[in-house]
């Protein structure tokens, strides 16, 4: 079997803030001194004029990213996850949320696959921050691929966006040229015993996850939830439907985040037994990122053991 | 400054101060003292500074406002409405349910309002946004926002000033009304940002200090920050707290409550008397 090729999700932000800035000159970038970190240092070096690095100062980032999409520019403002809906969270909410002004945040870093920096900056929390904010559209993509489209998708919608990008390089399933569809998931695999509904680099766990149980003879149905809000409701109820049974997976505590998302559409509308796979309402540590992934089940294995004994198999 | 211009801004800000203690009354809640203090301001800005139209709100190349002390709404929408963006009899359904006129400036609602404030410490960065987004379209327009010096404690005001030096955003021009009083007292005994004048100049301002009930020294000070390049602009104005009503006046208790019913009777009675008195009735 060839080797899959990995990139970080953060790659393809970089990649397709560049693209965006050749074919729009209303798109701006900002940041907080971490540039390469982010990958928006791509757009510096293309762009010097309409890259405003803010140093360190998170929150009057976010404020002055709103007053330039107040005079119509769209500015993409980047900061680690930690720092842009964690540190940042009541400037969005004022700033840039209320108002409904038409600024991109690209969180880097998100989740424990930071690896070594620790708990510090694994942020875990930024789906739970980012929904209670009334119109803020979340999108977490699966790899690199998506991750360009998502960002494109992104500055065509008018209002605000969060864009949760990962630091570790993950393999990439989607096909040049994929089309992203803001609020629409996207199945990867036909199933009926059991739907799971990932998001992030969990996706590609659940597919490799979906495979190993249709050998134990579990027919999973396998969705990329890369829109986290609005969430694709239609297809959470006819997965639940379906399926009458539901999965969630996502590198973000199960409190507040995905896992609770479709819970909060299905109780409502169609009450089905859901499991929740996430950080267990925890703190991260140090350690290389693959290994913490394993170690908090966020991985295809663990995704395997959960649905097993979900179906009671 | 002519002397009829200057007594027909005097006649305007009464009408503002006017407009302030009405609404407040009418809502029964409100910040009457830091709007007061300001109402020479923002009657100097929206009658002569500002480059803006009424009838085009949303005039992209017009100058901007932003009040980052967003409390203080009441004397931001008492002169855009003399200003004619909106009807004058409206002031009166300030914080009503339903009304447009929310307690704290809504770009969205408002028309004038330029951004949405409130949360201390935001407007100005906000409004260093504006400004950088001016510098980077080459375009004219000149950016304006007014904060309290309660307000100045937040670290994010700082931040702002940070950046608005270090990208030579001469194009902005921040006011600070330091009337000295702030909800739990006096700023030097609760938490004291003196001295401020040093501290603008040290991140890289030019500073003006004015007397903020004088037209004159207004304009004066508002002209020089045209001229100066190469570093943004600071008026910091000494004013008096609830200026205009005389119990109001330097009294922190009037920071964020609304007149009683003999309260607001002896505010119009004065108002109103200061008023014919300037229109020599």
């Amino acid at each position: 079997m060839a080797e899959v090729k990995k990139l970080a999700t953060r790659d393809g932000y970089g990649k397709a803030l560049v693209e965006l800035g050749a074919q729009y000159p209303d798109v701006v970038a900002l940041d907080a001194d971490l540039a390469g970190s982010t990958k928006t240092g791509m757009f510096q070096k293309a762009y010097p004029d309409r890259h405003f690095n803010c140093g360190i100062a998170e929150g009057n980032m976010m404020c002055v990213a709103a007053g330039l999409a107040s005079t119509g520019l769209v500015p993409f403002a980047s900061s680690f996850a930690m720092f842009a809906a964690g540190r940042a969270f009541e400037q969005i909410r004022n700033s840039i949320g209320y108002p409904a002004l038409n600024v991109k945040i690209g969180a880097t870093h998100g989740g424990i696959s930071v690896g070594e920096d620790g708990a510090s900056h694994q942020c875990c929390e930024d789906f739970a921050l980012m929904r209670s904010i009334p119109g803020m559209v979340i999108i977490c993509p699966a790899d690199a691929v998506e991750a360009e489209a998502a960002v494109k998708a992104a500055y065509l919608h008018k209002g605000p966006v969060y864009l949760r990008f990962g630091r570790l390089a993950v393999p990439v399933f989607h096909e040049e040229g994929f089309e992203f569809k803001i609020g629409k998931g996207e199945v990867m695999r036909d199933g009926t015993d059991v739907a799971i509904s990932a998001t992030g680099l969990l996706v590609y766990e659940a597919v490799q996850a979906g495979e190993k149980l249709a050998e134990m003879g579990i027919n999973a149905m396998i969705i990329n939830m890369s829109t986290v809000k609005p969430i694709d409701e239609e297809l959470v109820l006819s997965a639940a439907r379906k399926c009458g049974r539901i999965v969630t997976c996502e590198e973000h505590s199960i409190v507040g985040g995905l896992g609770e998302a479709v819970c909060a559409v299905l109780s409502e509308k169609l009450p089905t037994h859901v499991r929740r796979i996430g950080v267990n309402d925890v703190f991260g540590e140090s350690g290389p990122a693959n290994a913490l992934l394993k170690a908090y089940g966020l991985s295809a294995e663990n995704i395997v053991e959960v649905t097993k004994d979900f179906c009671g198999k | 400054m002519h002397q009829t211009d200057k007594k027909s801004l005097e006649i305007l800000a009464c009408k503002v101060r006017l407009g302030i203690v009405e609404s407040v009354h009418s809502a029964r809640a409100g910040h009457p003292g830091g709007s007061l203090s300001a109402a020479e301001m923002f009657t100097y800005l929206y009658f002569k500074e500002l480059n803006i139209d009424p009838k085009n709100p949303q005039w992209e190349d017009r100058d901007r406002f932003v009040l980052s002390k967003g409390h203080t709404a009441p004397g931001l929408y008492a002169a855009l409405a003399h200003r004619g963006f909106f009807p004058v009899e409206d002031l009166t359904q300030l914080r009503h349910l339903g009304s447009y006129l929310q307690g704290h400036p809504n770009m969205r609602t408002v028309p004038g309002v330029d951004m949405s404030t409130g949360s201390l410490g935001q407007g100005i960065s906000a409004a260093a946004g504006m400004a950088l987004a001016g510098k980077y379209q080459k375009k004219d327009f000149r950016v304006y926002t007014l904060l309290g010096d309660g307000e100045i404690q937040e670290g994010q005001v700082w931040e702002a000033c940070m950046l608005a030096a270090h990208y030579k955003l001469d194009n902005l021009c921040i006011i600070v009304d330091n009337n000295g009083l702030q909800i739990d007292g006096n700023i030097a005994k609760v938490m004291s940002p003196y001295p401020i004048v040093d501290k603008l100049q040290s991140f890289g301002f030019h500073v003006e200090t004015i007397d903020a009930h004088d037209f004159d020294q207004i304009e004066n000070a508002l002209n020089i920050a045209h001229t100066v390049k190469g570093k943004p602009t600071a008026i910091v104005m000494k004013s008096v707290k609830g200026k205009g009503v005389s119990f109001m006046e330097n009294n922190a208790g009037w920071h964020g409550k609304a007149t009683n019913e003999a309260e607001f009777e002896i505010a119009m009675t004065e108002l109103k008397a200061a008023l014919a008195e300037l229109e020599g009735k």
